[in-house]
């Protein structure tokens, strides 16, 4: 009973499970959007995965960055100037890891782990770990042109991240047609 | 060459064609109000076409959102817990070819499909999740007369509460968190066919116990974990190896639990240093009165920055009683490091050196020590095929194992 006691103490000294999802999105996309916390957020758009995104069934989001497809037919974004933010998800072990981030010119400008589900691995949420991704863009190969270092015990939730980064750019890609500073 | 007064009428007869009416020619009128009512029919179908390719933009919206709301809701045709239910695997297959220095020693030449690992977990809600993994060693389980071959056992089953973003507990059985491929050890995330051995006679991985666990995550890359667990169970038959002393919560002694706790930083990427605690009140669970309890202390550091990986790793028991002491069984102790380097995505290789000791209280010479060497080819991230050489040194009249071994591996 003594060590229920002290989890169930220890329980209410941290803040509440999951403050609230959809509000940490929103924090982000207003932070990324250059916006002011109680600003609407702009209307988003939606990329659909047709064309050049999946040429002659061999989509390129499967064969180059997934290895899965995309689980819907489109996916939304919100633009301000050059900058296109996505909030997008990924599996690592078992469970969806929700990652905002944010492009500009080609090139990634902020990465965040918006709601992380996987019981191991959580450490990718660090801002040191995901810092690494700031400024990195696509390769012909759709890989990033730089390299992660990954982290210990958390490399599946490292390699999602590092597909959705690549996914995000070459969305921006297709939209904006990347370009460079 | 004209007169003025020619060049005048000649001037007035071409005015007066040119300012002739079009419509004065018999028809024109009608043809032009029939170009505007075409006009007019094509302006009323642009119109049209536009309202219908609003309309079918706005029902493609409609369709899409209610798609999108459908996936959130996870309605398809499977049953509510199959949504939430996920399962992996992962396996190792070895070859080992190894020869056995001890004078009339038997060489190891085996084929062993060592592990056969099944994932389960479900979802209960957002807050609690089970995990487990279920493990079928050396292919086939079976009693023959020499014993049993092959072991058939639940690796981990636990259920796992989410009390809030910063901690976490658990309970059932769970791995220790002690190490570094304790609780990492599918084969596409090491080097080598076997696990290295020190993280095998001194943490006896794939160690797992029953009981309670709290994780909290700090911040600033700082973890810690503590656990309530059953504990190990040696015995002065065995001369008190730790390994020997795992009873895998099947129906375990359980008179004398074990206390783990674990500080983690990995605030750094690539980085992660950690140190671990374990203590057990008696080692043999009340089966020995000349033995009584056990510490372990361990402590490891993993870096891996761009193509250099290294891994270092120490652990130390102490075993309190007068029966460990008199085998020198008292102390146990290990360390071993680790320098690799993943010159591409596929290829990578390592070298290791290791050194442990199951009798290190006495001054009786009982180390062992071994060299490793090798490469880990990935075709995919998950799929790995390792080929490595080994040189043992063993104390003498032990079995001394040198040569090669070669291993398939895969998780998803």
């Amino acid at each position: 009973m003594a060590v229920l006691r002290i989890i169930f103490l220890l329980a209410l000294a941290f803040p509440a499970w999951g403050a609230n999802q959809e509000a940490e999105i929103t924090r982000f996309l207003n932070e990324a959007l250059s916006q002011m916390p109680s600003a609407p957020l702009p209307a988003a758009e939606a990329l659909w995965i047709v064309g050049d995104l999946q040429p002659a069934g061999r989509c390129v989001v499967r064969r180059a960055i997934l290895e899965h497809d995309y689980p819907a037919a489109r996916v939304r974004y919100w633009r301000a100037g050059l900058r296109t933010v996505w909030v997008l998800d990924e599996v690592g072990k078992e469970m969806p890891i929700t990652v905002g981030i944010a492009i500009e010119r080609g090139a990634v400008q902020h990465v965040r782990v918006l709601v992380y589900r996987e019981t191991r691995g959580w450490e990718v949420k660090s801002p040191a770990f995901t810092a690494q991704f700031t400024g990195t863009r696509l390769t012909a190969e759709q890989r990033l042109d730089r390299h992660i270092d990954g982290i210990s015990g958390a490399t599946l939730s490292v390699r999602a991240l590092n597909k959705l980064a690549r996914l995000a750019l070459l969305f921006d890609r297709h939209i904006t047609g990347g370009g460079k500073p | 060459m004209f007169k003025p007064t020619t060049r005048t009428v000649i001037s007035l007869l071409l005015l007066s064609s040119l300012a002739a009416p079009a419509w004065a020619e018999p028809g024109m009128e009608e043809r032009i109000k029939a170009m505007e009512l075409r006009l007019q029919a094509l302006e009323n179908e642009n119109r049209n076409l536009k309202e219908q390719a609003t309309r079918t933009e706005q029902k493609v919206e409609v369709a899409g959102n209610q798609m999108e709301k459908i996936a959130s809701q996870g309605t398809s045709s499977k049953a509510a817990w199959a949504e939430k239910t996920t399962f992996g695997s992962y396996g190792e297959l070895h070859l080992n070819k190894l020869k056995n220095r001890k004078t009339g020693g038997v060489n190891r030449d085996e084929l062993d499909f060592h592990r056969f690992v099944l994932f389960m977990g479900h979802e209960f809600d957002d807050r609690t999740r089970f995990f487990s993994e279920l493990e079928v060693e050396h292919a086939v389980s079976k009693d023959t007369a020499a014993g049993s071959t092959g072991v058939v056992a639940v690796e981990q089953a636990y259920i796992d509460f989410a009390l809030n973003d910063m901690l976490s507990a658990k309970a059932g059985i769970m791995l220790m968190p002690i190490g570094i491929i304790s609780e990492t050890h599918e084969p596409p995330t090491f080097y080598g066919v076997e696990r290295n051995p020190v993280e095998t006679s001194i943490i006896p991985t794939t160690w797992r116990e029953g009981g309670v666990a709290l994780t909290a995550k700090m911040g600033n890359g700082f973890t810690v974990d503590g656990a309530i667990t059953s504990g190990l169970s040696t015995t002065a038959a065995r001369s008190y190896a730790v390994r020997d002393g795992r009873l895998s919560v099947a129906s375990a002694t359980a008179k004398a639990p074990a206390y783990t706790a674990r500080l983690k930083w990995s605030g750094m990427p690539g980085v992660e240093v950690a140190g671990a605690l374990h203590r057990q009140s008696d080692i043999t669970q009340g089966a020995d009165a000349t033995a009584g309890a056990a510490t372990l202390y361990e402590a490891h550091a993993v870096v891996n920055k761009g193509a250099f990986g290294l891994r270092a790793l120490y652990a130390s028991w102490s075993l309190n009683g007068s029966g460990p002491k008199a085998v020198g069984a008292d102390k146990q102790n290990g360390w071993y490091v680790e320098p690799s380097w993943r010159f591409s995505e596929q290829w990578g290789v390592f070298a290791r050196r290791s050194n442990w000791d199951n009798k290190a209280g006495d001054a009786a010479n009982s180390r062992f020590g071994q060299t490793d060497m090798g490469v880990n080819f990935w075709p995919h991230p998950d799929v790995v095929v390792k080929l490595d050489y080994q040189n043992q040194q063993s104390p003498a009249g032990l079995d001394e194992f040198d040569g090669f071994n070669l291993g398939l591996g895969y998780q998803f």
